[in-house]
C-alpha cells in the first residue's frame, strides 16, 4: 500500500509538469457532410475541421480530434471525456440546461426537406424521417407529423429511399448535395428556419474555455474568414 | 463542385501508384484504389480489435463468473449476498443502459479517487450541475495525453464493462454447473477425509466444465456479436466502419462517390460472423469431447463403451 501511495506521488509531480501543454480535445460525429466527415484517408474532414484548427491556432490552443456517437455526445463531454463539441450542435434552450454554448459559428441554418423526385409528401400530416436528438426531430413533432427517428443521417435518407418514410427533414447544407447527384431524390418543400445557430458546445464549468473559443470566433467574423469558410462548405447559408 | 481535402492529410502516398486520379480509372483499378484508402484500413485494422477484444474479454469474462458462482454458493453470508446480487442486478440491467451509464461512472470513480489523491487541496465541488470536474493532474487519461493512450484506456474499460456484464451471464451458468455434479461424488470426496477447500477444487469444478460448457459456449456467440456497443465508448468496432463506409457517398465529399453500399458491407460481416461461429463451434465441440472423458455423464459413459469396444 506505502509502495502504491509513493508511486502515485510520483506520478502527480511528474503529471503536474506535463500540464504546460494544454490539450484540448474536440469531439465530433463525423457523419454529417458538409459539417463533419471521415474522409478517404480516415482523417475528420469538413467545415468544422477546417474552422476547428483554424480557432484554436487562434486561440493559441493544441487541439485534438475525437470522433463519438450523437447519442452519447453530450453525457461524454459533461462527465469531461473530451473538451467542445463541434459537430453542427444548434444552440437550442433544451441543450443549454444541460450545456453551453460558444457564440454561433453560422446563422440559423435552413432546414429542407427532401422526398423521392416527383412525389409530392404531405410535409404537415406525413411520415418524415430525422436524426434522433436534433431540432429537426423536434419541428416535426411539432409539425404534427409523424416522425420516425434515426440514429445516424445516413439512415434518415436509406428511410426515404425505401419507402419508410414519406420525406426526411435535415440541415439543407447536408441534404443539397444528395439531392443534386442523385436523380431519384430531390429537395420539396419551403425550407424552415429553426434553431439559434450552431456553436461549439462547452461544458457549463468550463467558461474560460468558452470565452476563448468565443472570441477567436469573433476574430474569424471581424476579419471575414469565417464567412469565406461558410461560402467554401456550406453555400446556401447566409453570411455574418 | 469544389473538391477539399486538408491539407495536412494529403501527405500519405496512395498504395498503389495509379491512384492518384480515381476519376479516370477502368473499374478493376478502381476498385483496388478504393479498398485500400486510409479509411478501409481503419476497417481492417478494427477486425484485429475485434478479435483482441475477444481474446482479452473472455477469459476475464470467465473469471469474473467463476468468483461469482464461487461467492453465490459460499458459506459466509454476507459473500454469498454478494455473489447472488451481483448476478441477479447485472443480468437484469440492458445492455445499452450498462455501456452507457456504467462506463462513465467508472471512469468518473477513477478520476474521483485520483482527486482524492492528486489533490486535496482542491477547494471547487466535483459535481457542478451536470458536469464532472476533477483537477487536472487527475484526468484519466490525462488531457495532454496522446489519442492512442486515449483509445487504449477506452479499450480498457470497454474489457472491464464486458467482463463484468457477461461476468454474471457465466456466473449463472457456472453455479448450475456446480449444482449438478452429483452429489455422491462430493460425498465419496468427503468419506474420503477432504477438506471442503479440497473438496471444491479437486472433485467440484473439474467436473462441474463439462455441464458448464454449453451455457458458456452460447454466451461466447453472444459476445462475438456484442461489440458494436464498443462504439458507445469511442472504440471503432467492425459495424461502426461498415455504416460509415456503406453509406452513399457524394462526389463533393469523397474520390470514391458511390450509392448505398451497406448492403454488401454488411454481407461481408455476415461472412466473417459466420465463419467465426463455424469456427467457434469445431473447437467448442472438441473442448466438449475432451471434457466429457472419464466424466459420469451419458456422454461420457458413452465414450467409454466406444473406447471398450
Amino acid at each position: 500500500m506505502k509502495k502504491l501511495l509513493i508511486t502515485t506521488a510520483a506520478l502527480a509531480l511528474s503529471a503536474t509538469s506535463l500540464l504546460a501543454a494544454d490539450v484540448v480535445r474536440l469531439g465530433t460525429e463525423g457523419a454529417y457532410p458538409p459539417y463533419n466527415f471521415i474522409n478517404d484517408k480516415g482523417e475528420v474532414d469538413g467545415f468544422e475541421r477546417e474552422l476547428g484548427d483554424e480557432l484554436c491556432k487562434r486561440a493559441e490552443l493544441t487541439c485534438e480530434w475525437v470522433t463519438n456517437d450523437w447519442d452519447s455526445i453530450i453525457p461524454n463531454l459533461v462527465s469531461g471525456n473530451y473538451d467542445a463539441i463541434i459537430a453542427g450542435m444548434s444552440i437550442t434552450d433544451e441543450r443549454k440546461e444541460k450545456i453551453d454554448f460558444s457564440e454561433n459559428y453560422t446563422q440559423p441554418d435552413p432546414s429542407a426537406y427532401m422526398a423521392l423526385a416527383g412525389s409530392s409528401p404531405d410535409l404537415a400530416g406525413g411520415v418524415i424521417a430525422a436524426q434522433a436528438a436534433t431540432i429537426q426531430a423536434a419541428h416535426v413533432t411539432e409539425s404534427g407529423a409523424t416522425l420516425v427517428e434515426f440514429a445516424s443521417p445516413d439512415e434518415t435518407v436509406a428511410a426515404v429511399r425505401n419507402g419508410e418514410a414519406d420525406a426526411v427533414l435535415a440541415d439543407k447544407a447536408f441534404l443539397a448535395p444528395i439531392a443534386e447527384e442523385n436523380a431519384d431524390l430531390e429537395l420539396t418543400g419551403d425550407d424552415v428556419l429553426i434553431g439559434g445557430g450552431i456553436g461549439l458546445g462547452i461544458r457549463k464549468s468550463d467558461n474560460a474555455l468558452r470565452d476563448k473559443f468565443t472570441a477567436a470566433i469573433q476574430s474569424m467574423k471581424a476579419d471575414g474568414s469565417l464567412n469565406e469558410l461558410i461560402k467554401k462548405w456550406l453555400p446556401d447559408s447566409a453570411p455574418f | 463542385m469544389h473538391k477539399y481535402s486538408h491539407p495536412d492529410l494529403a501527405k500519405r502516398p496512395a498504395i498503389f501508384s495509379f491512384c492518384t486520379d480515381p476519376d479516370t480509372l477502368g473499374q478493376f483499378q478502381w476498385l483496388a484504389c478504393y479498398l485500400t484508402t486510409g479509411k478501409h484500413m481503419g476497417f481492417y485494422i478494427s477486425f484485429g480489435t475485434v478479435l483482441l477484444l475477444l481474446a482479452v474479454t473472455a477469459p476475464t469474462a470467465l473469471l469474473f463468473g467463476f468468483g461469482g458462482a464461487s461467492a453465490a454458493r459460499s458459506t459466509f453470508l454476507p459473500l454469498r449476498w454478494f455473489g447472488k446480487a451481483y448476478i441477479a442486478i447485472v443480468r437484469g440491467v440492458p445492455d445499452i443502459a450498462f455501456f452507457l451509464f456504467f462506463v462513465i461512472a467508472l471512469d468518473q470513480g477513477i478520476e474521483w479517487l485520483r482527486h482524492q489523491v492528486k489533490c486535496p487541496d482542491w477547494d471547487q465541488p466535483i459535481r457542478q450541475g451536470n458536469d464532472f470536474v476533477v483537477c487536472a493532474a487527475a484526468k484519466m487519461p490525462l488531457g495532454n495525453a496522446p489519442q492512442w493512450i486515449h483509445e487504449v484506456y477506452g479499450f480498457g474499460l470497454a474489457v472491464v464493462t464486458f467482463a463484468i456484464v457477461f461476468g454474471a451471464f457465466a456466473a449463472n451458468v457456472m453455479y448450475g454447473a456446480m449444482r449438478a455434479v452429483p452429489r455422491a461424488q462430493l460425498e465419496t470426496a468427503e468419506a474420503y477425509g477432504m477438506t471442503p477447500r479440497q473438496t471444491f477444487w479437486r472433485i467440484l469444478v473439474p467436473q462441474m466444465w463439462v455441464y458448464a460448457l454449453p451455457g458458456l459456449g452460447n454466451l461466447w456467440m453472444v459476445l462475438i456479436k456484442a461489440t458494436p456497443l464498443l462504439f458507445l465508448l469511442g472504440v471503432e468496432d467492425i459495424v461502426y466502419w461498415a455504416r460509415e463506409l456503406g453509406g452513399a457517398k457524394t462526389a463533393r465529399f469523397t474520390d470514391y462517390p458511390h450509392a448505398d453500399w451497406r448492403l454488401w458491407y454488411f454481407f461481408v460481416l455476415l461472412l466473417f460472423y459466420l465463419g467465426f461461429t463455424r469456427v467457434s463451434e469445431i473447437y467448442l465441440d472438441r473442448i466438449m469431447k475432451k471434457l466429457t472423458h472419464g466424466q459420469a455423464t451419458t456422454g461420457g459413459e458413452a465414450q467409454r463403451k466406444g473406447a471398450a469396444t
